[in-house]
Parts: structure tokens; C-alpha cells; sequence
């Protein structure tokens, strides 16, 4: 943001983590394998987070119901898929990007149009009360996750890559599953868009200054209001499209896993500091290198390790990486 | 007498007061007037559930944070008086010990999580709460060795508490006199004692800074209260009542697994009792957690008719099933803190209120 003086220190710690494992760790195929599956998982978590952290940032909106687009996109992109079956089975990279591509675009829109609704239901009526704004978004989690339920039924649904995305590239002896650089693309793609929008649009420009002082916006004239349910709208779109890439790297949806992954998010935004877009990215990247280490490692502390790691940040720096001003 | 016992916070509703009577008088004598296995199982239910609920609105209702982790405590008491009892057979040394450990354990979680979250924001507790509570769920399940993994715990407890023992030969009143009513005695008037220390705690001057915090927190500090100690030992405080509440459930189901006590279905169940019975009243946590258990009882029976007499249509049949039973607490939680935010007891102490104006104006 302020590219005067950037503070640089929360983006070495990315770079640090991946070196301080890698004695521990040893071989250095296996290191590398684990690097890419950590980056790819990190950008996928960043995909999701991102909405989350501008809303909160925006508006002081802690939207606990989250997690509910995410499900929401897999199991849509389930039924696109399904429908599609010709082709995902072709061998054909660009025939799978035919399927995959609107599978992503539906699913955005549909998380997109739910969100729409969700805010106007769920989160209008409670703002500025923070313990309503918990509970309400909590119980509309609950709902829209029961609601999956109703309509995709209870159980585990298999979502299979399509087949040119399947099988792994060798890198000297590092095996590097395809889809995973894929989903490091596709991370970056979206990445490069949030930072074009915030940085080089008019709307990006009120977007971050209405993070830095929202009265201040208000009373030049612009409807932050309006721009919080857009804001709110792609959050939502964009948590479909994290979702659509969570399931396909699973391989497999289940109507819980938006409250799962909403853990890793929660754990992301606070390590970037709430309402920091570059702090997420760092909190994200962070998160999956050491899912994957410590998944390796010790597999049985995996998520505890995350929650350590967070513990360190706010030893550190209390208000996460990037903390934003005026909160 | 009475009302020092209740600390000066007297119902303050006629209707209220006659409410908490007929629970009193009927949890006390409920194996006598409710005969049958059932019956007495929802009973001792509600007693550890009172316990649970007030504890966790001593968080929410008087110091206005929102923790997820409240089952993790409510976890931890059962799950330390179910390995106490495992590895150190049926004693009463092994219940001192296993809930001693886990009245230490939740206390240092609660302060590690406490001074952690709180020191910032109190809005980072509602988030930190909730991944160290999933973390906490993946690990009891794995550790097998220790907790049973997914099978859970089944385990002995001392002598004078199993169904099998008998005080006297012969029924009285028609109820056998066994261990199991021993368990039930037992768990009421320690439900009793926890509630009444509530109640205690929370019109305490130390409560009346709670409640300060919970209105203003801006002001409170300025008053000179340190803003986050009081969050803390609130947040401790409610940990350990609910390690009680985990050591009633142990006690009572002589079984303890991740699903019994650490599930997060169990934590929205506690955030819906408070909700409908009332945040900040003790009072509220008695009444809805009966409420509840009744309804969950009862409700269920009453969603399958409604699914079965609509086949017709199948996607409101597949509403209705007793499986999407959550969806319906859902849209109730939601509805309830939207238009019910006082819940019951606020609804029935403001309705005295306004007649009591009346009279006297």
C-alpha cells in the first residue's frame, strides 16, 4: 500500500519458514514437493480469505458464515461437472478447461447471489453490534449448511480432477502433482486481479481508503454502503471459486468443510492482520507451507501447529503482520 | 435467608418465580414423579446442562464475548474423570483426581487463550476460541491410547454410585433406592451449589464490572478497570464451572467420546439455550435448558409426523425430516436473537416491570 517504506520483514517470513524446515525435513525432493503442495494450498486459502479480511476491514463485519460460500461453490461445481462428464474424461488439457472454467464461473455467481442475500438478511439488520453479528452469522451457517444437506444430501461427494489434470510432473526426483501448479496459477491470477482493482481502479482507490477511515470516505460524498455489498458480493464469489479449488484438491466435498477450512481462515486473517489484503496473502502462504511440514512431520499436531505459528505472529506483532490503522 | 441465598437477584416476576418453583420442586422429587429410565435421563440432562449453560452466560450474557470453546472445557472435565476412572479403577480417589487435573488443565488453556486473545481485541477470542476448539476435537479423537478415540470411554465409578447397588431391599414409594438415584442426588445438589455460586459471582461487585464491561468498555477502562484481567478471569471462571458440568456428564453416562461432549453441536445447543432462556440471567440458563431438553425430547417425534404426512411433496418432506432438525434450531437461533434477544426471563421480568408501573402510577 504505502510504497515508500513497505515493510518487508512480514514477507521474508515466508521465504524463513521454508528454509528453517528444510534440515529437518532432509531430502530435498521431498521438501520440494511439500513447498509446491504448501504454496498451492496457501494461494487456494488466500482465494477465500481475501473476502473476508476487505469486508471485516470495510465495514467492522466479522462474518462468521464465511465457510458457507465455500461449500456452497464446491457442491455446485459437483453438479456442474457431473453434467459435463464428456469433458473431464477427455485427455485433452483444453477440453477439461472448457469443463472446469464455467464449473468456477457458476459456482461464483451462485455464491455470489447467495451472499447478495445473505447480507441483506443476515448481516444488514445487526451492524455495528459485534456479539449479534457472531451469533447471527453463525446461525446462518448453520442454516445454509443444513440447507446443502437438504439439497445434495449428507454425505461425502466425490469431485474427480478432470483427467488432464491428474498424475504429477517430475522435477529431478520431486514429484509435483499438476493440479497443484494449477492451482498456484489460478492463486496468482486472482492475486494479480485483487491488486490491480485495489491498486489502479477508482473503486479499488475507495475500497482501501474506506478501510483506512470510513467516515472520511462517507463524507466526501461516496455510498460506502454500496460499495460494502459489492465488496460483500465478490468476497462471497470469490470464496465459491476457493471452494470449487478446495473440493478438486480434496478431490472429495463434504457439506462440512466450510466450517473446516473457516478455521484455517480465521487462524489466516488474524496473522495478517484484519483487513490487510497483502497480510492475508502472507497469513494464507504461511498457513499451508506449514499444514504441509508439519502434516509431514507430525501429522497427528497438524492443525495445532497452525494455531502455534499464530500464537508467535501476535507475540510479535499483537495486531497481526500488516496491522491496519484506525481499529 | 432466601434472598441472601439467591445474592439480592430475585426473580422479579411473579410468573418467573412460580416457573423456577415447579423446576425446583420437580427436579428435586423428578425420579419420584417421573418414573421410567427416560424420564430420569432427561432430568439429570437439564441438571448438567442448567450448569453448562449459566457458565457459558456468565461469558456471553454478563461479559458480552463469544467463545466456541466452552464444549472443549465441558470435554475436558468429562474426559478427566473418564481416564481417571479408567486407569485408576472404580474410586472416589480417582474422580478427586481426574477432575482436579481437569480443573488444572482448563484453567491454564483458559488463561494461555484468555491473555492471548483478549489482549487485543475481543473480537480475536470469538476466532481464536473456535480453531483451538477444532484443534483440541481432531486431537482427542487420535490420541486413542489415552481417550478412546472415536469409540470413546466406558468406565466404572464407585460402588455406592452404581445402578446395581442397593440401599435398601425393598422400593420406597414405589422407586428402588439404588446407586443410580444416588448419581441423580448427587449431580442436583451440586447442580444447585454451581448455580447458586453463580449467582453468587455475578452480583458480586467483581460481576458488576462485567456487566460494566459488557455496556461500555471504552468507559469501564476509563474508570480504571483493567479491561482485560476481568475478560480473563471471566473467561477462566466459565471454564471451570464448565469442567464441572463435563465431571456431571462423566459421572452420570459412566461413558465419555468426542461426540458426547466435545461436538460442536453441543456448543450451538448451548448458545440456543441461552439465547431463548435469556442472556445475562442465571435464571434464563435454568429455564431454557429444561425448555430445551423437552423440546429435543419431544420436537424431533414431532418433525417425523410432519415428514411423514408430507411424502407428497417430497423437498418439504426432506425439510421436515427429524435428520435437518438442526436446520429448524438454526432458523430458530436466528429469529430468536433478532426479535427474542432478551429471551424468555426478559420477557417476563419486563411484562412485571410495566404492571408494576401501572399500579403505581
Amino acid at each position: 500500500m504505502k510504497n515508500m517504506d513497505f515493510d518487508w520483514k512480514p514477507v521474508a517470513l515466508v521465504p524463513l519458514l521454508a528454509l528453517l524446515v528444510f534440515p529437518l525435513i532432509g531430502s530435498g525432493s521431498t521438501w520440494l514437493t511439500l513447498t509446491v503442495a504448501g504454496l498451492a494450498m496457501g494461494l487456494i486459502i488466500f482465494v477465500i480469505a481475501s473476502g473476508l479480511t476487505l469486508v471485516f476491514g470495510l465495514m467492522d463485519v466479522l462474518n462468521f458464515g464465511h465457510g458457507l460460500f465455500i461449500a456452497l461453490g464446491a457442491f455446485v461445481a459437483t453438479t456442474v461437472l457431473g453434467s459435463m462428464s464428456d469433458w473431464t474424461q477427455s485427455d485433452e488439457l483444453w477440453r477439461n478447461m472448457v469443463a472446469v472454467l464455467p464449473a468456477m464461473l457458476v459456482a461464483m455467481l451462485v455464491a455470489g447471489a447467495v451472499g447478495l442475500a445473505f447480507e441483506r438478511f443476515i448481516v444488514k439488520p445487526v451492524y455495528g453490534q459485534h456479539l449479534k453479528q457472531i451469533l447471527i452469522t453463525m446461525g446462518g451457517m448453520i442454516i445454509g449448511e443444513e440447507l446443502i444437506k437438504v439439497v445434495w444430501g449428507p454425505q461425502q461427494i466425490a469431485l474427480p480432477l478432470p483427467e488432464a489434470m491428474r498424475g504429477v510432473i517430475l522435477i529431478g526426483d520431486a514429484a509435483i502433482e499438476k493440479y497443484r501448479i494449477i492451482a498456484v496459477i489460478v492463486g496468482l491470477l486472482v492475486f494479480g486481479a485483487l491488486v490491480w482493482t485495489l491498486n489502479k481502479t477508482k473503486i479499488g482507490l475507495l475500497i482501501r481508503a474506506g478501510v483506512q477511515d470510513r467516515e472520511m470516505v462517507e463524507s466526501l460524498g461516496y455510498r460506502i454502503r454500496r460499495l460494502f455489498i459489492g465488496v460483500f458480493v465478490m468476497g462471497s464469489a470469490l470464496a465459491g471459486l476457493g471452494g470449487v479449488m478446495w473440493g478438486l484438491y480434496q478431490q472429495s466435498v463434504t457439506p462440512q468443510m466450510g466450517a473446516q477450512v473457516n478455521v484455517l481462515i480465521f487462524i489466516v486473517i488474524i496473522i495478517g492482520g484484519l483487513g490487510s489484503t497483502a497480510g492475508a496473502l502472507i497469513g494464507a502462504l504461511l498457513v499451508g507451507l506449514m499444514a504441509n511440514y508439519t502434516g509431514y512431520l507430525a501429522p497427528k499436531v497438524a492443525l495445532f501447529s497452525n494455531i502455534a505459528l499464530m500464537a508467535g505472529i501476535l507475540l510479535w506483532r499483537p495486531q497481526g503482520v500488516y496491522p491496519v490503522a484506525n481499529r | 435467608m432466601l434472598t441472601r441465598l439467591l445474592s439480592n437477584d430475585l426473580p422479579r416476576s411473579r410468573p418467573l418465580a412460580i416457573l423456577l418453583l415447579v423446576l425446583l420442586l420437580g427436579l428435586a422429587f423428578a425420579p419420584f414423579l417421573f418414573p421410567g429410565v427416560k424420564a430420569l435421563n432427561v432430568a439429570a440432562k437439564v441438571l448438567i446442562f442448567i450448569v453448562l449453560v449459566a457458565s457459558f452466560d456468565l461469558l456471553l450474557g454478563y461479559t458480552g464475548i463469544v467463545s466456541f470453546a466452552h464444549t472443549m472445557f465441558f470435554g475436558i472435565g468429562a474426559y478427566g474423570i473418564a481416564i481417571a476412572s479408567t486407569r485408576m479403577g472404580p474410586t472416589w480417589a480417582a474422580l478427586g483426581v481426574g477432575l482436579g487435573s481437569a480443573l488444572v488443565l482448563s484453567f491454564l488453556l483458559a488463561l494461555v487463550i484468555g491473555l492471548f486473545s483478549l489482549r487485543v481485541r475481543a473480537i480475536f477470542f470469538a476466532m481464536i476460541t473456535l480453531a483451538v476448539a477444532s484443534a483440541f476435537l481432531t486431537l482427542a479423537s487420535q490420541l486413542s491410547e489415552f481417550t478412546g478415540g472415536e469409540d470413546g470411554l466406558t468406565f466404572k465409578v464407585p460402588e455406592i454410585l452404581q445402578p446395581s447397588y442397593d440401599f435398601m431391599d425393598e422400593p420406597f414409594l414405589g422407586v428402588m433406592l439404588d446407586g443410580r438415584l444416588a448419581t441423580y442426588y448427587l449431580l442436583f445438589v451440586l447442580a444447585l451449589v454451581l448455580l447458586l455460586t453463580l449467582l453468587r459471582i455475578v452480583n458480586s461487585p467483581f460481576g458488576r464490572v462485567l456487566q460494566a464491561i459488557r455496556e461500555n468498555e471504552f468507559r469501564a477502562e476509563a474508570i480504571g478497570y483493567r479491561v482485560v484481567v476481568y475478560r480473563t478471569i471471566s473467561s477462566i471462571l466459565s471454564a471451570l464451572f464448565a469442567c464441572m458440568a463435563g465431571a456431571m456428564l462423566a459421572l452420570w453416562l459412566r461413558y465419555n467420546g468426542p461426540d458426547t461432549s466435545l461436538s460442536f453441536e453441543i456448543m450451538i445447543d448451548v448458545l440456543l439455550i441461552v439465547v431463548i432462556g435469556g442472556m445475562g440471567t442465571m435464571y434464563g440458563a435454568a429455564i431454557g435448558a429444561t425448555l430445551f431438553m423437552i423440546a429435543q425430547s419431544y420436537l424431533q417425534d414431532l418433525l417425523r409426523l410432519g415428514s411423514e404426512a408430507t411424502v407428497a411433496l417430497p423437498w418439504l418432506s426432506a425439510l421436515l425430516s427429524p435428520q435437518r432438525w438442526l436446520l429448524w434450531l438454526g432458523v430458530l437461533f436466528v429469529l430468536s436473537v433478532y426479535y427474542f434477544p432478551t429471551g424468555v426471563v426478559g420477557k417476563l421480568r419486563v411484562r412485571s416491570a410495566r404492571r408494576q408501573a401501572e399500579r403505581g402510577g
